[in-house]
């Protein structure tokens, strides 16, 4: 029998709400298969399964507030499945990394198989409940199409409007319904400056910079790009994230997590990007397998990821098996990032923006493109020597692109 | 398709990829990028979007006249028009 959990979906989360079961005991799952739904504070998260078997019995109820760790479900394992301590992850478990299953093909919508549901919050439900409207009437507005507080206020003050809601005793107002979304804010805000202060606090970082000369990574961008439909073209912080992946394999002692006293090595490099959200904040799910993702396999997977950041459709082991962080500031104008590590993560890597500066090549000064990056890594796990063959590495990936 | 049917799925479709904005508010000549907060993954998209309801291809070296709402539907109606 294995144990499904509440999983950790980040270094400060402490709880998460069961918004719903997509699966029911009695049916048979595989590993990989998304059977829950978790709302964090990073929004609603689709929980996979790790091994393959049959829901025994559920323990926690849709609406349910629990610790992480938690006993949510007991599966019973086919015969011959793999061994799993649990069946989802928490994200500073000090096991050994479990299998993990193939990552579905980047997808822009749910499958027709999967049985219809609502998505919605505790929260909404229970204001659907308190103000007597039908949930399953609306279209939510929120992330992945999740009912949201402001819509079950939206439609209680249209049907008062229309006379159809037997008693609402309180007026319902705009600033009620943007206060939930300042809510949503808020709670992502206190959680990143638990996850940063955490950073500062414990982790002893130290940082290096380096210029990298692109004019090869841009004029090969070019090349292929030209004869490539728009949907086909591969963006420059694809091959930077692609460069970061290979360069830990030479140095992998920054693509690891600190578990107590004690570094643990990753094996597999899975990079977390950093994406900002529309409506303020950041996620940072991982890209699975990195280093062994072509360019264009890595755009599409990059391209679906972001898609489903900003829609609020992450899964569970997007958010708590990233081994190191990317984060690319140079759209915004940025040259320089001094980045906070991610814990339990021991490195981050910073992008900047790509700039043409004069350059010097055999002693005569010519125009370049090119871009800072810069490292900020964990003094306890390796020192600035290591970092600077990191750094060395990735420019000398960036100089031959077509190898990538 | 006229010009203002292009001015307005170039909104649509700016609504869809920054469904937070309010696409009755964009400034026609004010730069995309800075006024939605757009970045290059939701500029590829853009075009992609454009590119694959418009039938029309959008090279690489073309993107500067997607900035704003203006010159995207000058740049649009003039491919269709050839």
């Amino acid at each position: 029998m294995a144990d499904f959990v509440m999983p950790s979906l980040g270094a400060d989360m402490e709880a998460g709400v069961l918004v719903g079961w997509l699966r029911r005991p009695g049916e048979h799952v595989n590993r990989g298969d998304i059977i829950a739904e978790v709302e964090t504070d990073k929004g609603i998260i689709e929980v996979e399964v790790f091994t393959s078997g049959t829901i025994d019995e559920v323990l926690v109820q849709e609406g349910d507030k629990v610790p992480v760790g938690t006993l949510l479900a007991r599966i019973r394992e086919d015969e011959g499945a793999p061994a799993a301590e649990t069946t989802s992850k928490a994200v500073v478990a000090a096991a050994p990394e479990p299998q993990r299953a193939a990552t579905p093909a980047p997808t822009e919508s749910r499958s027709d198989a999967e049985p219809a549901r609502i998505r919605i919050s505790p929260a909404a439900r229970r204001l659907a409940h308190d103000l007597q409207v039908d949930a399953a009437t609306l279209n939510g507005t929120g992330p992945g199409g999740a009912i949201t507080r402001e819509d079950i206020l939206a439609a209680a003050e249209a049907a008062t409007r229309k006379g159809e809601a037997p008693a609402i005793s309180a007026p319902v107002s705009a600033e009620a319904r943007e206060s939930g979304a300042e809510d949503r804010l808020q709670r992502m805000r206190q959680t990143i400056a638990a996850a940063m202060s955490r950073s500062k606090r414990e982790i002893p970082h130290y940082y290096l910079s380096s210029t990298i000369d692109l004019h090869r990574a841009t004029d090969w961008l070019q090349q292929t790009n030209i004869s490539r439909p728009p949907a086909e073209r591969v963006l420059m912080g694809t091959l930077f994230l692609k460069a970061t992946a290979l360069a830990l394999k030479q140095i992998p002692e920054l693509n690891a997590v600190w578990e107590g006293d004690r570094v643990a090595l990753r094996s597999s490099i899975h990079v977390g990007v950093a994406i900002s959200l529309r409506q303020g904040g950041l996620v940072v799910p991982a890209l699975h397998d990195t280093d062994q993702l072509s360019l264009n396999d890595l755009m599409r997977r990059l391209r679906d990821l972001t898609t489903r950041a900003r829609s609020g459709r992450l899964r569970s082991s997007e958010l708590s098996e990233g081994t190191i962080t990317v984060t690319s500031m140079g759209e915004r104008g940025v040259e320089t990032v001094y980045g906070i590590i991610y814990p339990p993560q021991v490195a981050i890597v910073g992008f900047g923006k790509v700039v043409e500066r004069p350059w010097s090549v055999d002693s005569a000064l010519i125009s370049r493109p090119v871009v800072t990056v810069t490292l900020a890594a964990d003094h306890r796990v390796s020192d600035g020597h290591r970092g600077g063959l990191f750094l060395n590495a990735v420019d000398r990936l960036l100089q031959e692109p077509e190898k990538l | 398709m006229t010009k203002d049917e292009i001015r307005a799925t170039v909104l649509r479709v700016l609504g869809e990829i920054a469904p937070e904005c309010d696409p009755s508010t964009i400034a026609p000549a004010t730069n995309l990028r800075d006024q939605l907060d757009l970045d290059s993954m939701d500029f590829q998209t853009f075009v992609i979007r454009l590119h694959d309801e418009l039938k029309i291809e959008i090279p690489e070296r073309d993107y500067p006249e997607f900035s704003t709402i203006n010159s995207a539907t000058d740049y649009l109606s003039q491919k269709m028009r050839k």
